[in-house]
């Protein structure tokens, strides 16, 4: 540790691993959830992604010579992300191939912590749902660890397959007695994580907000239930914890409300169009490519240059003056 | 009200409510001849020459630059380089004190009967500058250019630097003498409107300041603005936004749009020196942080800080530290032989904090934006200043950087955005 040598010198007590740790808090309630409607075996997976992924990045920041900077607490919640993504009866190799892809080609490769531009939970979750497709879209019942185990559609599986499984009530989506994805099922625990986070100031609440709101009305618009879709499949679990992943969404709150109401939008064109029944985490991968490109129009204008209208900006960035000097 | 700033616990309870002492004459006064934006002085005396308090030392070699005025009476022992508390160095008259504080003649005046010309001659001959800070010289701000027109001043009485409370003494207990400072000033500019702004933490002494700017024998109107506590709220661009609701533009100066900002020091020594011919020689500043009572301090200029440090008892500790000004702003101190000048708002003993030694990397949490008062995006810049790419930093706007170290108190990562930013502008100058 080195001593202050420059103004100024006085620093907020927020750190970038009191964050990270913070997150993992966050995200304790639901996986207590999980644990109690899937069983411990849930724990084996998640234990699994966390060590793949600190290994992983342990490893490759030796490979690429940088420092190792595992401490800031970003890999293991990276590692909790992705166990959350995957379904209850994962094999534990599989969970160990996600870490890896999720730390290694996702965010070290292009760079490390701040620097990559998908989500890396997510993109480990596309992989392994294009290369493993039976295995990652197997879902056991809730308390089948107790009998043998079953399994069985998730409830948004169920409205796109127009199978006849009794869909679960909403108060059973509520408390995560429904199918589905190890951390996304428990709405209520996932909402209690999601306000601590907003409370703590680490999450603000634009992409939540616009993200699930877009979703309810797009609902409500094709005569859907809003509230159906809202705790059917990942949203909750999304809109709180994934899509606002600060590496790979935009900078202010502007540009949040873009990003939160074009997840919801292509979330909903997956489900209600697509061939799969869920779309959340491909709606947040896509509007993750989207996120320079909304930052570029919606960072605030400069002090000094209130006039109501003001292109200057768009001069700025415009490829014929990549020099940019604002005359 | 202004975009941006930070929220700080303002520490100002230490020396709040400490009456301003007069410090004892230093027995060797070291006066800097650059202690103030521009360039240098020239120096007007020899080793070996008799000086008096008030004694002009130092001429102006331009138009902005300053005289330099002997703060006690002696001998000079010569003309020495000498450490500034910024870091760099400049020669200094070094005077012998001979103990008797004997003055120059000073002439007693009526600033009633005076032309705005001979106030901003009077005012240029005392060698006052900016004592906020920025150290500028005083009387070119009172010279408006040709073609602009100034209808606005504004006495900054905000200080919104946690720690300091300097300025808010000279205002509790020199009321009087600051108001008339600053009709002096409005006569200077031709002005009939002013404001005073204080943030919301001193408005224990708005009323009186109110009482005290009400019966006056002018038809000056001064106003009283109570503003939000709000770092950086006493930077001069932000307070004009507050106060007149108008933006200083991009690259200009707040001339442009009408209005001129004072300190509240700045005032009383304009007072000073035109009803009672006192030149600049003195100024309060605050003694706080880590010493067995905190004070506020009258003190001449040219006294070195190792003085001041031990007639407050500071001990120096490893993990402590001195900084000169404001905890936001303010320097680290290089060597306490250093001595007090005309912007030295204050010194504080802080305790070390422990800073990364590597730049950690930015995580894009966006606070830094929400907290950058000229509405600046100090994630990008700092990235781009990181990777030498000073072409992007001009992009991003680096000229309009005021530096007020908001994005780095914020920033979780603790990145030196500040440090990364004055790197960039000195490339850019380079460039």
């Amino acid at each position: 540790m080195a001593e202050i040598k420059w103004a100024p010198h006085i620093h907020d007590s927020e750190t970038t691993s009191r964050i990270m740790w913070s997150v993992i808090i966050s995200l304790l309630p639901a996986l207590a959830g999980s644990v109690w409607f899937f069983g411990p075996a849930v724990l084996k997976i998640v234990l699994v992604c966390i060590v793949s992924c600190v290994i992983s990045e342990i490893l490759s920041q030796r490979v690429f010579g940088k420092t190792i900077k595992v401490y800031d607490g970003s890999a293991v919640v990276t590692g909790m992300l992705l166990a959350f993504v995957l379904p209850p009866a994962t094999p534990l190799w599989m969970a160990a191939v996600g870490g890896f892809l999720a730390i290694f080609l996702a965010k070290e490769l292009f760079g490390g912590l701040g620097h990559n531009i998908f989500n890396p939970a997510l993109t480990a979750r596309a992989i392994l749902t294009a290369s493993f497709p039976l295995e990652m879209t197997q879902f056991t019942a809730p308390f089948s660890y107790r009998i043998d185990a079953v399994s069985t559609a998730t409830p948004l599986g169920i409205i796109k397959e127009s199978l006849d499984t009794q869909l679960p009530s909403l108060f059973d989506m509520l408390i995560g007695n429904r199918s589905g994805c190890i951390g996304e099922t428990c709405t209520l625990l996932l909402l209690l994580g999601g306000i601590f986070l907003l409370l703590r100031r680490i999450i603000t609440w634009h992409i939540p907000v616009s993200y699930v709101l877009t979703v309810a009305f797009l609902s409500a618009l094709t005569e859907q239930a809003p509230l159906f879709q809202i705790m059917a499949g990942g949203l909750i679990l999304g809109a709180f914890f994934m899509a606002t992943d600060y590496a790979t969404s935009p900078l202010t709150g502007r540009g949040k409300l873009i990003f939160g109401a074009g997840c919801g939008i292509i979330t909903f064109l997956i489900r209600l169009k697509g061939s799969y029944p869920e779309g959340v985490a491909y709606s947040i991968l896509i509007m993750n490519m989207f996120v320079p490109f909304i930052d570029k129009y919606t960072l605030p204008k400069k002090f000094g240059l209130s006039h109501s209208r003001d292109f200057s900006r768009l001069r700025r960035f415009s490829p014929k003056n990549p020099g940019g000097v604002n005359k | 009200m202004f975009n941006g700033g930070v929220k700080l616990v303002d520490f100002k309870e230490l020396s709040k409510e400490k009456h301003i002492e007069d410090f004892p004459l230093p027995e060797k006064a070291a006066i800097p001849l650059s202690q103030h934006t521009g360039l240098p002085a020239k120096p007007v005396v020899k080793k070996g020459d008799a000086v008096l308090k008030g004694q002009v030392i130092g001429e102006p070699a331009g138009f902005i630059s300053s005289f330099i005025h002997s703060s006690v009476s002696g001998t000079v022992a010569g003309i020495e380089n000498v450490p500034l508390p910024g870091g760099k160095s400049s020669p200094a008259v070094v005077i012998q004190n001979d103990g008797q504080d004997t003055a120059v003649e000073m002439e007693k005046r009526n600033w009633l009967s005076l032309q705005p010309k001979e106030i901003v001659s009077l005012v240029r001959e005392a060698g006052i500058v900016g004592m906020g800070g920025a150290a500028f010289p005083t009387f070119v701000k009172l010279t408006v250019p040709e073609g602009k027109k100034a209808d606005c001043v504004i006495l900054n009485g905000c200080e919104c630097e946690p720690f300091l409370t300097a300025d808010y003494r000279v205002l509790k207990e020199q009321c009087g003498g600051v108001i008339e400072g600053l009709q002096i000033i409005c006569r200077a500019l031709s002005i009939q409107k002013a404001y005073i702004g204080l943030e919301n933490n001193k408005k224990d002494i708005a009323a009186m300041v109110k009482n005290a700017a009400r019966n006056l024998h002018d038809s000056i109107k001064i106003r009283i603005k109570v503003l939000p506590e709000r770092y950086p709220q006493g930077s001069e661009k932000h307070l004009i936004k507050s106060v007149a609701g108008k933006e200083v533009p991009s690259g200009g100066l707040p001339v442009d749009i009408g209005c001129v900002v004072f300190n509240v020091q700045t005032a009383l020594a304009v007072r000073d020196a035109v009803c009672c011919g006192l030149p600049l020689i003195e100024r309060v500043l605050t003694v706080t942080g880590l010493v067995p009572e905190s004070r506020n301090l009258k003190v001449r200029i040219g006294t070195p800080i190792s003085r001041i440090l031990d007639y407050c008892g500071a001990e120096m500790k490893p993990g402590r530290r001195i900084v000169i000004g404001g905890p936001m702003m303010g320097v680290n101190l290089h060597s306490a032989d250093a001595p007090v000048i005309k912007s030295t708002t204050g010194i504080l003993i802080l305790p070390q904090e422990e800073m990364p030694e590597e730049i950690r990397p930015c995580i894009r949490c966006g606070r830094c934006i929400e907290a950058c008062p000229m509405r600046l995006v100090p994630a990008e810049l700092s990235r781009r200043a990181e990777n030498k790419d000073w072409e992007g930093c001009v992009r991003f706007d680096v000229a309009d950087c005021i530096e007020c170290g908001c994005c780095s108190y914020v920033c979780p990562a603790k990145r030196p955005m500040v440090e990364l930013f004055k790197w960039a502008k000195a490339e850019m100058r380079r460039l």
